[in-house]
C-alpha cells in the first residue's frame, strides 16, 4: 500500500474487554480506498468483536480508530451514514419482498425515490433478480439472500462495506458469484472488509490480516504471507498461526 | 421525516403479512367484549335452597313458594329431616338450609316465636354471604305479607326491608370499562415488545442499528401503529358495548379518546422499555405477565381499591390503568368530564412522558 492512497478505516489499539475477557487486544492497522481486506480468525478470535466496533455497533474499551474519517468511539452515527454492513446472520426483512427491502434501506440512508427506483433496478438486473422483485425475501435460497442482502448493503454505494461471514453456508458456484460482486464494488471504489472461514477466498483478496486470540498475528498480500510463512497456500498459513491459539471455541 | 415514513410503511406491511396479527386485532376485542361481560359477573344467582320445614302450615308453604318465585333462589329439596338437608349440602347440592321449626305459625304471633334458623354453604364466602341474605329478605318480605293480611290495623313492619340487589346490568356497566383497559393492555401493552424482541430474535435489529435511523424514529415507528391499533380497539368496543349492552357515556366521547390516547401511550411505551431490556420473547412474555398481574389485579380493574389495605392503597398511585379505569368509570357512568378528571389526564400524560423518554433511551444502537 502506497502512502498516496486514500486511508479509509486507520485503527490503533484498538481494544475491547468484557469483564476480564479481552476479546479484541490491541489491534492497529490501515486500508485503503478500493481496497479488499481479508480479516481472517478462528471462530472466537475476536473478528466479529472488533467489526462490530468500526461499524458503531460496539464502543472500544481502549484504543482508537476511524472509518471514513469519522471517530468510532464518537461518532459512530456518523460513520454509520457511510458504510454497508452485512451480519453472519442475515438480516434482511424476511416478510418483505425484494424490492420492498431495497425501498426500505434505500429510504433508510436518505435516497431520493427516484434514486432508490434507479439503483433497485440496477441491482436486480445485476443480480438476475428482476422476476424475483415481488417474492417475498424468505422465500428466496439462502444464496440468492446472501446476494441480496450485499446489494442492499450496497444500495447507498457506501464508502466501506463490512461483510462478516457473507459466504457461510453457500454453494460454491454462489460463493463465485458473491465474489465477482465485490470485485466490482471494489472497482468502483467501494473498500471491501471481509471476514471469511474460507482460505480460496482470502486468496482473492488485496491484503489478510489473522487474528488469533484477540491480536493480529500476521498481516500482508496473501502472496507476501505465503513466502514469510514458507506455505504453499492461505490454508497452511492460517494453520500455522491458528494451531498456536489458546483460547478454545 | 423521510425516513420516518419508510419504517411506518415496514411496520403496517409486517402487520399485514402477519398470518395471525390482522385477525386478533378484530376478533379479540369482539370476543372479550361479547363474552366477558357475561361471564364477569360477581351477581350471585342461582341460590340452591334446601327447606327443612318441621312446621308443614300454611305459612311454611308460602315462605317455599317465595323462594320458588325469587329470581335467585331455587328450591331444590323440601323435607323435614335436617340430616338430609346437610348431607346435600355437604354434597354442594345446596347452598343454604332454612330450617322452619315446630309451631312456627302458631306461635307467630305470640311474644317469643320461634325461631327459623338458617345455615349457609360459605366455602365460596360472596354465594354463601349474599344467598343468605337474599333468603333473609325473602322471608322477611313473606313475614310482613302475612302480618298485613292478619291485621287489618297497618301496623309498624317489623322488618323493613331494603333492596340492595345490585341489578345485573349495573354489574356489567361497571365491568365493561375494566374490560376495555385489560384490552388495551394486551393488544397495546405485549404486540410492541414482540415486535421490538422479534426483530432482536431474528437478527433484523442489528442492520437497522447499523444505519443512520435515530432511535427516537425508529422507536416511534414501533409504536405509531399500536397508537392507530389502540384507537380502534377502542371505537369497537365503544360500539359492542353500545349495540350489545346498551352502554352508551354519559359523558362525552372526545373523553374517552383522549385518556385512551394516553394510556394507548404510556402502555405502549413501557412495553418497548420491558423488550429493550429482554434478549428473547420468553424473557419479555414473563416479564410483562409479571407486570400486567399487578395491573390487572390492583389498578382497581375487578375489586375496589377503596377496599385495599392502606399500603396496596398507596401503591396504586404508581400504576397507570389506575388513573385510566377512573376516567371510563367516570365518563361512562357519571358523565365526568375533563376539568373533573383534570389530575387523571395529568398523571396518565406524565406516566406517558416518562415510558416513551425510557423507551427511547434504553434503546441502545452502541453498546
Amino acid at each position: 500500500m502506497s502512502d498516496t492512497q486514500q486511508i479509509v478505516i486507520s485503527v490503533r489499539d484498538l481494544t475491547k474487554r468484557f469483564g476480564e475477557f479481552t476479546a479484541v487486544d490491541r489491534i492497529s492497522f490501515d486500508v485503503a480506498r478500493g481496497e479488499i481486506f481479508g480479516f481472517l480468525g478462528a471462530n472466537g478470535a475476536g473478528k466479529t468483536t472488533a467489526m462490530r466496533m468500526l461499524c458503531g455497533l460496539s464502543y472500544p474499551t481502549d484504543g482508537s480508530g476511524t472509518v471514513a474519517g469519522f471517530d468510532v468511539r464518537r461518532e459512530g452515527e456518523k460513520i454509520k451514514r457511510h458504510i454497508g454492513y452485512m451480519s453472519q446472520r442475515f438480516s434482511l426483512y424476511n416478510d418483505l419482498t425484494v424490492w420492498e427491502n431495497m425501498r426500505l434501506f434505500g429510504g433508510i440512508y436518505r435516497l431520493t425515490d427516484s434514486q432508490i427506483k434507479s439503483r433497485s433496478e440496477e441491482l436486480l438486473s445485476r443480480l438476475n433478480f428482476l422476476d424475483e422483485r415481488n417474492t417475498l425475501v424468505g422465500a428466496l435460497p439462502l444464496g440468492w439472500k446472501q446476494k441480496l442482502a450485499f446489494a442492499i448493503a450496497t444500495i447507498h454505494r457506501p464508502e466501506v462495506v463490512f461483510l462478516d461471514e457473507p459466504t457461510g453456508g453457500v454453494d460454491p458456484v454462489t460463493r463465485r458469484q458473491f465474489w465477482e460482486l465485490i470485485y466490482e464494488a471494489a472497482e468502483a471504489g467501494t473498500t471491501i472488509f471481509v471476514t471469511t472461514h474460507y482460505m480460496d477466498e482470502a486468496e482473492y483478496c488485496s491484503r489478510v490480516s489473522i487474528m488469533v486470540d484477540g491480536e493480529i498475528r500476521a498481516l500482508d498480500t496473501p502472496a507476501r504471507l505465503k513466502e514469510q510463512f514458507h506455505a504453499e497456500s492461505m490454508d497452511e498459513v492460517f494453520r500455522t498461526l491458528a494451531r498456536g491459539a489458546q483460547r478454545a471455541e | 421525516m423521510r425516513t420516518f415514513r419508510f419504517l411506518l410503511q415496514k411496520e403496517f406491511l409486517q402487520i399485514r403479512r402477519n398470518s395471525f396479527l390482522p385477525k386478533l386485532i378484530i376478533a379479540f376485542p369482539l370476543m372479550v367484549m361479547l363474552l366477558m361481560p357475561l361471564i364477569m359477573t360477581m351477581d350471585v344467582r342461582n341460590v340452591n335452597v334446601a327447606v327443612v320445614d318441621r312446621d308443614r302450615s300454611t305459612t311454611s308453604s308460602r315462605i317455599i313458594s317465595h323462594f320458588g318465585a325469587s329470581e335467585y333462589l331455587t328450591p331444590v329439596l323440601t323435607t323435614s329431616l335436617y340430616e338430609e338437608a346437610l348431607a346435600a349440602l355437604e354434597r354442594g347440592d345446596v347452598d343454604v338450609i332454612v330450617q322452619i321449626p315446630d309451631n312456627f305459625e302458631r306461635e307467630l304471633s305470640s311474644t317469643t316465636p320461634e325461631r327459623i334458623s338458617l345455615a349457609a354453604n360459605a366455602v365460596n364466602a360472596t354465594k354463601g354471604g349474599l344467598g343468605m341474605q337474599y333468603v333473609v329478605q325473602t322471608i322477611a318480605h313473606t313475614l310482613t305479607e302475612l302480618r298485613g293480611e292478619s291485621l287489618p290495623v297497618v301496623r309498624s313492619e317489623l322488618v323493613t326491608v331494603e333492596n340492595r340487589y345490585n341489578p345485573t346490568l349495573n354489574y356489567r356497566h361497571y365491568m365493561i370499562p375494566a374490560l376495555m383497559i385489560i384490552l388495551f393492555i394486551l393488544v397495546c401493552g405485549f404486540l410492541p415488545a414482540l415486535s421490538i424482541v422479534g426483530e432482536k430474535e431474528s437478527g433484523t435489529i442489528e442492520q437497522i442499528n447499523v444505519t443512520p435511523i435515530s432511535r427516537l424514529q425508529f422507536t416511534l415507528a414501533k409504536l405509531v401503529p399500536y397508537w392507530i391499533i389502540g384507537l380502534f380497539v377502542v371505537s369497537l368496543a365503544m360500539v359492542v358495548a353500545r349495540l350489545v349492552y346498551g352502554l352508551a357515556p354519559v359523558g362525552s366521547v372526545g373523553t374517552i379518546y383522549l385518556g385512551a390516547l394516553l394510556f394507548i401511550l404510556t402502555i405502549s411505551g413501557f412495553s418497548l422499555t420491558i423488550a429493550n431490556f429482554s434478549e428473547t420473547m420468553q424473557q419479555t412474555m414473563f416479564v410483562m405477565f409479571f407486570f400486567i398481574m399487578i395491573f390487572m389485579l390492583m389498578s382497581g380493574l375487578l375489586t375496589p381499591i377503596d377496599s385495599m389495605p392502606v399500603w396496596a392503597q398507596r401503591f396504586t398511585l404508581i400504576l397507570p390503568p389506575r388513573y385510566f379505569i377512573e376516567v371510563l368509570r367516570s365518563v361512562y357512568l357519571k358523565g365526568a368530564t375533563i376539568v373533573d378528571l383534570w389530575s387523571n389526564f395529568a398523571a396518565l400524560g406524565g406516566f406517558a412522558m416518562v415510558f416513551n423518554t425510557l423507551a427511547a433511551l434504553t434503546y441502545k444502537k452502541q453498546a
